[in-house]
């Protein structure tokens, strides 16, 4: 089925060409990174993680809000989700290649990443980590890939698919769970130690994943004139509404326990992204802005008039990415490392290569998922 | 066959391509490589005879030096008896480089020969060419 | 030969699988050029259960904080970089940054401003230990947190798991930093994570760390598990304290205020 992604339109071709291009101009600033080092990042001493491990973190949000469509439509038979669900499996793959790309090129010493496999380390929760997204990213290959073929040949799938399909959902969950126990098991930073980290996470990532499938959908309706369906993309925007309903909920509990304890502690990294520490306000006006977004994307959602006019609920969408990703992509990174752990304000903010080497995977995933549902999209018109 | 005259040049290409290496480089032997072994510090040596026989250190070197890191840095470990009964002390930067403190007339030969690039001067400083004490085994110096 | 493409792939992978698994059989199975029986630690060497270090800051100055953290970085080649990326296996800080938790308004003039030694505090129960997914730092048997630089990956894991903030990353190049090579000592390589290592490489020849032993006595290091230690003896009576021992990591630096 891959040759469908090899023959498209003009426009398919140009898009293809300028991700190569996006690729090759990022890698040049990954090649600087590997012969000067993470120098030529904005990280610090303090600050030890960035952009890189903040678009990780994200993207993994993204790669399980497959579960949201899987778990309808396979354990409770919800057939609207039909059109809907290949793109949502195959997005899955592209959003977990992406989180692996960002880990490498993370590393400070990239080509010894196999140590990771050499030395297994079942303490650690980095191992899980690794375990836990080679295993999702091979389920969702076998799965999305083996459902396509068999529909396109018209017959059921083979029933070893449906163990599979049972088990990604609840990998699904645990690939989020095992990336939130990264920051949740920390002793000392205390943005991070709480409780909750794997439910907020959850809850982000159901409400970010969906909302950027359903974006991208709605683009793809219009450039091939492939429709999920409207029962399928108000389904959607439905779940994703509660999910982001208990994601600001969730929010909001952070912010109760920190400030009504009043531990200093708990309270500073919250100064920080809102106020600033010390005269260091970098983030201040990222995180108003998301909080205007988050709380304008849910009177846009709630309202059923408003959900299912997609004029508003593009906008609406583009909102909720907007504020997720300013509170998981980038606010939750640095508040664990500000102040730092003898109370002193590092600032962080990525640089340019940095951003180009982000870039460099970001077109990567682009193109892993342009090739995917140009071949989804060619299969399904195949058949219909 | 089908688009024959294609096919054909393509395959003259391509092992033109696969065996540039060979027919680029005929007449030009390169030089087999020499290391040296006269540095000062061997030069004053009772014995001259590395660690282990030279036959098992070319082959083995990497190896041993492998094992010696783990010992050293994860068994706190330090000294080694070779299969002469001499004790040396397992460190590249401090027993290795004391006697082949030549790095460039030595251990350089054969890597740039072989097209090996081994990182381990990245961290493990090399000797400057100067005067070491004699230093080759542990029962000489107490 | 009727074989259709289904079969070959199926061949072909377990032929590779079969392969690649044999020749990494062979390699391990091979016989050790190094036996266990040849290798043994250094008799002149320090040892102990629990290696701690007790910090008597009332007798530290400045002096001698600037004295113990120059041996410190210069024997083990830690390069000077005076940015936002630099590495620092020792450092001096004043008390509400060495012990952030003991927010109190009114301390007493004197300590306010006096030099804290901060390093790593080689815990019971480490953090960085515990998350680190290849094993490059682990716990020795003799109680020190240790690095192995050849192992590092450079996932930075440790370093945002430390609560102490005791770890540095080599986010480029040190060599250019380092003011005077000690020929004695490796240098780091860009992308991999350092700290203080007890001075390893000085217990194993039978000599203190280099900062205890420029301390002038302000510093002492000894056996926790040794009950006629010095260490013990000065615990014993000295009010001491570490930093954060609310976290549960079991620091073993210990500071008498």
């Amino acid at each position: 089925m891959l040759e469908k992604a090899l023959y498209g339109s003009k426009g398919y071709y140009v898009w293809i060409l300028l991700l190569l291009g996006l690729i090759g101009l990022g890698s040049i600033a990954y090649y600087t990174q590997l012969t000067q080092g993470l120098k030529i990042t904005g990280m610090s001493r303090d600050v030890s993680w960035g952009f890189y491990i903040a678009q990780f973190t994200y993207l993994v949000g993204v790669a399980a809000s497959a579960v949201m469509l899987v778990l309808p439509y396979y354990f409770h038979h919800y057939k609207a989700f039909s059109k809907m669900i290949i793109l949502g499996e195959f997005m899955a793959i592209s959003a977990v290649s992406m989180c692996m790309l960002f880990i490498v090129v993370d590393l400070g010493q990239p080509q010894r990443l196999l140590n990771v496999i050499l030395h297994p380390t079942p303490n650690s929760i980095l191992f899980w980590d690794m375990v836990v997204l080679n295993g999702y990213l091979f389920l969702n290959i076998i799965i999305g890939w083996t459902t396509l073929q068999a529909e396109r040949k018209g017959v059921t799938p083979a029933s070893w698919i449906k163990p599979l399909v049972y088990l990604s959902v609840i990998w699904a969950f645990s690939i989020h769970t095992v990336t939130a126990f990264l920051y949740a098991g920390i002793p000392g930073r205390h943005y991070w130690l709480t409780a909750i980290m794997a439910a907020r996470f959850l809850a982000s990532a159901f409400c970010s994943g969906p909302a950027i499938l359903l974006l991208l959908s709605l683009l793809l309706r219009r450039l091939t004139k492939y429709d999920p369906g409207k029962e399928a993309i108000q389904s959607l925007a439905k779940i994703i509404t509660y999910a982001m309903c208990v994601n600001v909920f969730f929010f909001g509990l952070e912010l109760f326990t920190a400030f009504y304890s009043n531990i200093p502690g708990h309270m500073h990294s919250f100064e920080y992204l809102f106020h600033g520490l010390e005269g260091h306000n970098l983030l201040v006006p990222f995180m108003w802005a998301a909080v205007v977004m988050a709380i304008g994307c849910l009177v846009l959602l709630i309202p059923p008039a408003f959900r299912n006019n997609e004029n508003i609920l593009v906008p609406a969408l583009l909102m909720l990415v907007g504020a997720s990703w300013i509170d998981k992509g980038l606010a939750l990174l640095v508040a664990g490392f500000v102040p730092n752990m003898f109370e002193r304000v590092t600032e962080y903010a990525p640089t340019i290569p940095e951003l180009a080497v982000s870039m460099m995977v970001y077109a990567t995933g682009a193109l892993i998922l342009t090739v995917l549902w140009k071949v989804a999209v060619s299969v399904k018109k195949e058949i219909a | 066959m089908y688009d024959g005259g294609k096919i054909i040049t393509g395959l003259v290409v391509f092992v033109g391509l696969v065996t540039f290496p060979l027919w680029s480089n005929v007449g030009k032997a390169a030089k087999k490589p020499d290391p040296k072994i006269d540095t000062p510090v061997i030069q004053q040596l009772a014995e001259k005879k590395c660690i282990e026989p030279k036959v098992l250190m070319q082959a083995e070197h990497m190896k041993i030096l492998n094992d010696w890191r783990d010992s050293v840095v994860r068994d706190g470990n330090k000294l080694y008896v070779s299969s002469s009964g001499k004790t040396f002390n397992m460190s590249l930067q401090n027993e290795c480089m004391n006697c082949h403190s030549n790095k460039k007339q030595f251990c350089d030969e054969c890597h740039n020969y072989t097209d090996v690039k081994p990182y381990c001067w990245t961290c493990h400083i090399e000797p400057k060419e100067k005067e070491k004490v004699a230093w080759a085994s542990i029962e000489e110096n107490s | 030969m009727g074989i259709n493409r289904r079969e070959f792939l199926k061949i072909a992978g377990i032929s590779v699988v079969t392969g690649l698994g044999g020749a990494t059989a062979v390699d391990l199975l091979r016989r050790a050029p190094v036996e266990a029986s040849q290798v043994s630690p250094n008799p002149k060497a320090l040892t102990a259960k629990r290696w701690a270090m007790v910090i008597d800051t009332r007798k530290l100055t400045e002096a001698d904080c600037k004295r113990m953290i120059e041996a410190c970085h210069r024997i083990h080649n830690v390069p000077d970089i005076g940015t936002k990326q630099e590495v620092k296996w020792i450092w001096t800080e004043e008390y509400e940054h060495a012990f952030p938790d003991d927010m109190n308004e009114f301390v007493s003039d004197e300590v306010k401003h006096r030099p804290f030694l901060l390093l790593c505090n080689h815990c019971d129960q480490p953090a960085c230990v515990r998350v680190c997914p290849t094993k490059a730092t682990y716990k020795r048997a003799d109680g020190i947190v240790m690095m192995d630089m050849h192992r590092c990956i450079g996932c930075r894991f440790c370093m945002a798991a430390c609560p102490f903030g005791a770890r540095s990353f080599n986010f480029g190049d040190p060599r250019p930093y380092v003011k005077e090579e000690n020929p004695k000592y490796p240098t780091r390589m860009r992308g991999v994570v350092e700290k203080c290592t007890f001075c390893t490489e000085r217990l194993a020849e039978g000599l203190m760390p280099a900062c205890v032993e420029v301390s002038n006595g302000a510093l002492i290091f000894g056996d926790l598990d040794d009950p006629n230690s010095e260490v013990r003896q000065v615990l014993r009576s000295n009010y001491n304290i570490r930093r954060k021992p609310n976290l549960g990591t079991q620091p073993c630096v210990y500071y008498i205020v």
